[in-house]
């Protein structure tokens, strides 16, 4: 197990990227932005499985907000279509607003919960909102395994 | 039948012409790199850099075609993500703007607007005004206006682009692909199905972007962009019409609709109350020549644009995307029991979501800075992998035929896909010929809805040539697929790519 990394700082600069796990969007509900639940077995000795399943629940719960169709968004839509759509260049959308309470949202994840573990999470935004990046760091100074960053699985490097 | 038999002709021909193009060259990555396509190798990915070091100086591919106006920064400043974007996309103040490549006729949808609005008020507001109402002026400025912006944010706005999977990424799918237990030559499969709403729905893998597209999503082969909700790539206004810029196109149709029907209405009444008192429509015409040229325009035009804004209503109304109608995803062709699962089956409910919907941020965030070690991942389909002509895995341009894919090694397989972006003809076929179909209304006559269009689509402008022009340029992709095709099933997982974007070879 990678020694404890007390901040994000410490982790950037001592720890070397071992792999990247994807947890993919899961579609079985249309084209809203959701993730799968589902615990990749390669954190199986990272992290304990509720806390990354609490995180994807609560990523989950955020863009339910950000795409809910409904009083606010109609209005929104309607006040846009007949200033011919310029107020989107004036104003900030709520999914714009949702976006930036993820992204702070996930940095504070960062920093109580993953980056202790040795783990790092990519805000979904990043990657065209496709993957959830986890990004597995070893510590250098172990001398568990060499920081070589191969894309082995990441079973072998978890140690 | 015939369509499709002369298709797989074609292709035959381009193979045998580029597999002896490739003895003479005898090199995979000389043909690899003129397809500009890789599949990605795990084993042979390089090394990640390790963020805390970020690499001394970074290196950039440019790759096929400069990317609108790309200057070369000098190394010290930090370059913004759309200097490096590997679609085929411009950008303008200094990323602001972005339009597709192949600007397609947006300069003269412009100049058609605005000369005919520019006559109408010469022409006809001062003969009005004095002899109606000044309101006519008035309705008439608020409708070009609306026009001009609707259709300038058309053109400029992002339309949904997915950026490209990130070499890891990539490198991810085709590991879970691999790991389906395929051990044997044949290519892994290459769609993966999902059910949304008891509807299975196929998601495809996407070659030139090399991640499994979302639903509704498809590959523009114009843009070289995959585009979420995809609707059609429109040459009237020089970009793809996606999720992000629909509600745009809807209004500017719309609108567009409305103020030409408003022109031909005011230039009607102009000349006939000049022509009233037995003065004859030839001297109302001497008197006011402007008016001639916007009868002309607005008479050729209206049909074909209510038409299109009539479709798109119904679009709207029943949540669909005219990618979809066109291949007939959820209207039960083929005999199976399909609905649209993302529709609300409910027409209002069904408007307001697809118009008044939340609208999402652009994905590409082509004004961020690149970071200095992330310079050559951003660059997505950029990166020069090592020699793959050894790995017996490497199939390059995997959608082919049977017989290609004997020899696992053929180069050959690039060329099904060469003559444009090596992305699934399915959808490549989609984007090409119905942009002048779908835009023009020209598609009205072979849609069997019967709507407000008239088969009489008698469109005399020289553009029709061009346009006709790039809708026979993919000779090969003219034949509609259907996504549920008869392959459908056990043999599709198996050799899902083949069988999914051949089908009509087969």
């Amino acid at each position: 197990m990678a020694r404890e990394f007390h901040n994000l700082q410490e982790l950037r600069h001592n720890a070397s990227l071992v792999t990247k796990v994807f947890v993919q969007r899961d579609y079985t509900e249309g084209t809203v932005c959701r993730f799968q639940a589902k615990f990749p077995s390669e954190l199986d000795h990272r992290i304990e499985r509720t806390l990354l399943e609490e995180t994807v629940k609560t990523l989950n719960s955020y863009y339910v907000e950000a795409e809910k169709i409904g009083g606010q968004s109609y209005l929104e839509g309607c006040l846009a279509c007949a200033t011919a759509y310029i107020v989107f260049l004036c104003m900030e959308t709520r999914y714009e607003k949702v976006l930036k309470k993820i992204s702070g949202y996930i940095h504070e994840q960062n920093e109580k919960i993953y980056a202790p573990r040795g783990l790092l999470l990519t805000d979904p935004v990043e990657r065209g909102m496709r993957v959830l990046e986890i990004s597995v760091f070893e510590d250098r100074g172990s001398s568990s395994s060499s920081p070589s960053s191969s894309m082995s699985s990441a079973g072998s490097s978890a140690r | 039948m015939i369509i499709e038999t002369k298709s797989w002709e074609v292709t035959r021909l381009h193979v045998t012409r580029l597999r002896k193009r490739d003895t003479k060259k005898g090199s995979l990555l000389h043909i690899m790199k003129n397809c500009e396509y890789q599949q990605i190798d795990p084993r042979t990915l390089p090394t990640p850099t390790p963020t805390a070091t970020p690499t001394a100086t970074p290196t950039p591919t440019p790759h096929h075609g400069p990317v609108g106006d790309r200057p070369e920064e000098p190394k010290g400043k930090p370059r913004r993500k759309w200097h490096v974007f590997p679609g085929k996309n411009r950008f303008y103040c200094d990323g602001r703007i972005m339009v597709a490549r192949q600007s397609g006729v947006l300069p003269l949808t412009l100049g058609l607007i605005l000369i005919t609005s520019g006559l109408f008020f010469i022409f006809d507001c001062p003969f009005l005004v004095k002899h109606l109402t000044s309101c006519i002026p008035v309705i008439g400025g608020f409708l070009f206006v609306f026009v001009v912006i609707t259709l300038l944010q058309t053109s400029f706005t992002d339309p949904g682009i997915l950026p490209r999977a990130t070499p890891d990424e990539a490198a991810d799918i085709e590991k879970q692909i691999d790991n389906t237990g395929n051990t044997s030559y044949r290519p892994p499969p290459r769609t993966k199905e999902v059910v949304i709403n008891q509807q299975v729905v196929k998601l495809k893998y996407c070659f030139t972007c090399k991640m499994f597209r979302p639903p509704r999503t498809s590959h523009c082969s114009l843009c070289d962009n995959c585009v979420e909700r995809f609707d059609h790539h429109c040459p009237w206004v020089g970009n793809c019409v996606g999720k992000r810029n629909y509600r745009f196109f809807y209004t500017f149709i719309v609108s567009l609709s409305f103020h030409t029907a408003f022109i031909f209405g005011c230039v009607t009444t102009h000349l006939s109350l000049r022509a009233q008192g037995g003065k004859g429509l030839v001297f109302a015409l001497q008197e006011s020549p402007g008016s001639a040229v916007e009868l002309v325009i607005c008479f050729f035009s209206v049909w074909s644009i209510l038409g299109l804004s009539g479709f798109h209503t119904y679009l709207v109304a029943s949540n669909l995307t005219t990618n979809e109608d066109i291949k007939g995803s959820w209207s039960g062709k083929s005999g199976e029991d399909v609905t649209n699962p993302y529709s609300q089956r409910n027409i209002v409910v069904n408007c307001c979501s697809v118009l008044c919907g939340p609208m999402p941020p652009s994905l590409i965030d082509r004004r961020g800075f690149l970071p200095a070690d992330e310079s050559v991942q951003t660059a997505g389909a950029d990166i020069e992998l090592p020699d793959l002509a050894n790995k017996s895995e490497i199939n390059v341009c995997t959608q082919g035929t049977k017989g290609l894919l004997e020899s696992a090694t053929l180069p050959p397989l690039l060329s099904t896909s060469c003559p444009q972006p090596p992305t699934d003809p399915t959808v490549n076929f989609d984007p090409s010929p119905e942009i002048s179909t779908s835009c023009s209304g020209a598609r009205h006559v072979h849609h069997s809805r019967g709507r407000a269009s008239t088969p009489r689509h008698t469109k005399t402008r020289s553009k029709k040539n061009k346009r006709a022009a790039l809708q026979t340029a993919n000779p090969s992709f003219d034949v509609p697929v259907s996504p549920s095709s008869p392959d459908a099933g056990p043999s599709s997982k198996a050799r899902g790519h083949k069988g999914d974007s051949f089908s009509h070879l087969q």
